[in-house]
């Protein structure tokens, strides 16, 4: 049992270690492509980040919405409703607009993603680009890691500012909060450090997102089972992977 | 062999193994230029991790691999994409780009290795489309095509950088009568008209007859045998003469390894 226990932790170093240098080979290709191929970047911003503006605006108003009835329930019971406008901004800004715009990202983005390679892989289509010495590395990974990256950080701020309407809708214009009290509240309590907060938070869960679902693509076995079986883990490991940075994140900045 | 012959590909000593599965032990091999060389062998033989380890796509355990006397082994990231640029290769399912339409995957090569004007690229483009006789798809997409028309978009990219030598692997497997006879001419007539050497990695004995110049038969992890294709056919070896005729069993067994079977069935075996 021990030789097998000490088999699993190397081949856990030995995955770990080829993570690490897959995420490097992918930043140093960075540049090149961001400043020699930009269209290919643009094409999955869209790809990844247009296309997945319905379901971030749909999701954050509602998350909102819940927000602003909760907050009221629960403010309310302390003569504090004036506060809902403060407490629905904590919550998007710092912790519901990354994390949940990350698993929505996961679910939506990561798993076209790594389906998408897996399949280029299994249908020899990155063989072909390797000898039509093109790189698929520089081609086909690096365009859609950044493209993940920078359209991260613009869906959470996107669900945010929808949270906060679905809130206001709620709060103000259903259950009758003054409208002064939500916004001036907010602005006095809130910190630029807060908003940045979220805004680096989005953007780390950016890179291991969109890092996850490349890497999980990228290593999927060329079959059906193969493919199906990386998209799996692409979403469950990013869910895993955020909640845990949320949290590591989170008790750095406190 | 003559030593005057001018060889475009050298294998020496070649061993290759996946896993405990030994695939090659030792196979010499030798490719001319501005022929057809055909590689055939049974299912399983390695005809297409071969053409892996030509293209350096996998890297041998032992031995070397030299194109134009140029040691594969020794060349960096660069140094071998220079040298694949000289390759064109047909993948057994075409390996299109399913995202681009026939006109850009034909492209792309093009688009991505040189700085071409718009007009220049869709002049050559439909140039070579036209050579393989599907101008008239380039607004398709490839899943709209059949599996011959995907086979022929793939030869025109394949041949679309004009390349020193064009790759084939498997290129009749499920084609109907007409698509692979469209298939075989043009395999011949981009050898005779464009001057490049080929490799044709199948085990469709017939249409290697039609088009090869030379033929090698794998078996065992080294060459079983080489020649003409007609020499072949006149082999006096049984490995062969089975699979030249299409023999069920012979030195290649019609039954994989298993244990008996009568014990088999009493189930004996697994005591």
């Amino acid at each position: 049992m021990f030789r097998e226990l000490y088999q699993s932790f190397l081949e856990f170093l030995r995955t770990f270690g080829a993570f690490q240098l897959f995420f490097l080979r992918l930043l140093a290709n960075s540049p090149t492509i961001l400043l020699r191929r930009f269209d290919l970047v643009v094409q999955q911003v869209y790809n990844t980040g247009a296309l997945s503006l319905v379901i971030i605006m749909i999701c954050g108003f509602f998350v909102g919405g819940v927000l602003g009835l909760q907050g009221y329930a629960n403010l309310s019971k302390f003569n504090a409703e004036d506060s809902t406008g403060t407490f629905a901004a904590f919550s998007l800004l710092k912790e519901l607009g990354p994390v949940i715009t990350a698993l929505l990202f996961a679910g939506r983005a990561g798993t076209a993603l790594a389906s998408e390679i897996g399949l280029m892989k299994a249908t020899e289509q990155l063989s072909a680009m390797e000898m039509m010495a093109v790189n698929p590395l520089q081609r086909i990974l690096v365009p859609r890691f950044l493209g993940g990256v920078i359209s991260m950080p613009m869906l959470a701020a996107v669900f945010s500012a929808i949270g906060l309407f679905g809130a206001h809708l709620v709060a103000v214009d259903l259950l009758g909060v003054d409208a002064g009290a939500f916004w001036q509240q907010m602005r006095s309590t809130l910190e630029p450090g807060d908003v940045w907060e979220g805004i680096i938070k989005s953007f780390v869960f950016g890179i291991v997102a969109s890092l996850l679902a490349v890497w999980e693509g990228y290593n999927a076995l060329p079959t059906a089972e193969g493919v199906g079986r990386a998209t799996t883990r692409t979403v469950v490991i990013t869910a895993i992977a955020i909640l845990i940075l949320d949290f590591m994140i989170t008790a750095v900045s406190i | 062999m003559n030593d005057a012959v001018d060889y475009l590909i050298e294998i020496h000593d070649l061993h290759y193994s996946r896993g405990s599965m030994q695939i090659f032990t030792g196979l010499n091999l030798r490719i001319q230029r501005c022929q057809i060389t055909a590689i055939m062998g049974p299912s399983g033989t390695g005809k297409t991790t071969l053409l892996r380890l030509i293209t350096r796509q996998l890297v041998p355990d032992r031995g070397t691999i030299l194109i134009d006397g140029i040691d594969i082994a020794t060349l960096n990231q660069k140094e071998l994409y220079r040298l694949r640029r000289r390759f064109g290769m047909l993948f057994q399912n075409g390996a299109l780009l399913t995202d681009l339409s026939v006109f850009e995957n034909v492209a792309f090569p093009l688009r991505e290795h040189s700085n071409l004007a718009n007009r220049l690229i869709r002049h050559v483009v439909l140039t070579k489309l036209h050579a393989v006789g599907l101008r008239g798809a380039a607004d398709m997409m490839p899943a709209q095509l059949s599996g011959g028309m995907a086979r022929r978009v793939a030869l025109a990219r394949a041949m679309v950088m004009d390349p020193d030598i064009l790759i084939y692997d498997e290129p009749f497997v499920g084609l109907d009568p007409i698509s692979l006879g469209v298939i075989v001419r043009l395999v011949r007539k981009m050898n005779d008209a464009l001057g490049v050497s080929s490799i044709l990695v199948s085990h469709d004995v017939q249409e290697i007859a039609a088009v090869a110049d030379c033929s090698y038969l794998l078996s065992g992890g080294k060459v079983a045998a080489s020649g003409s294709p007609d020499e072949l056919s006149h082999a006096s070896s049984e490995l062969v003469r089975q699979f030249m005729h299409g023999m069920a069993d012979g030195p290649v067994a019609f039954h994989f390894d298993a244990p008996d079977y009568a014990e088999q069935l009493l189930g004996r075996d697994a005591e």
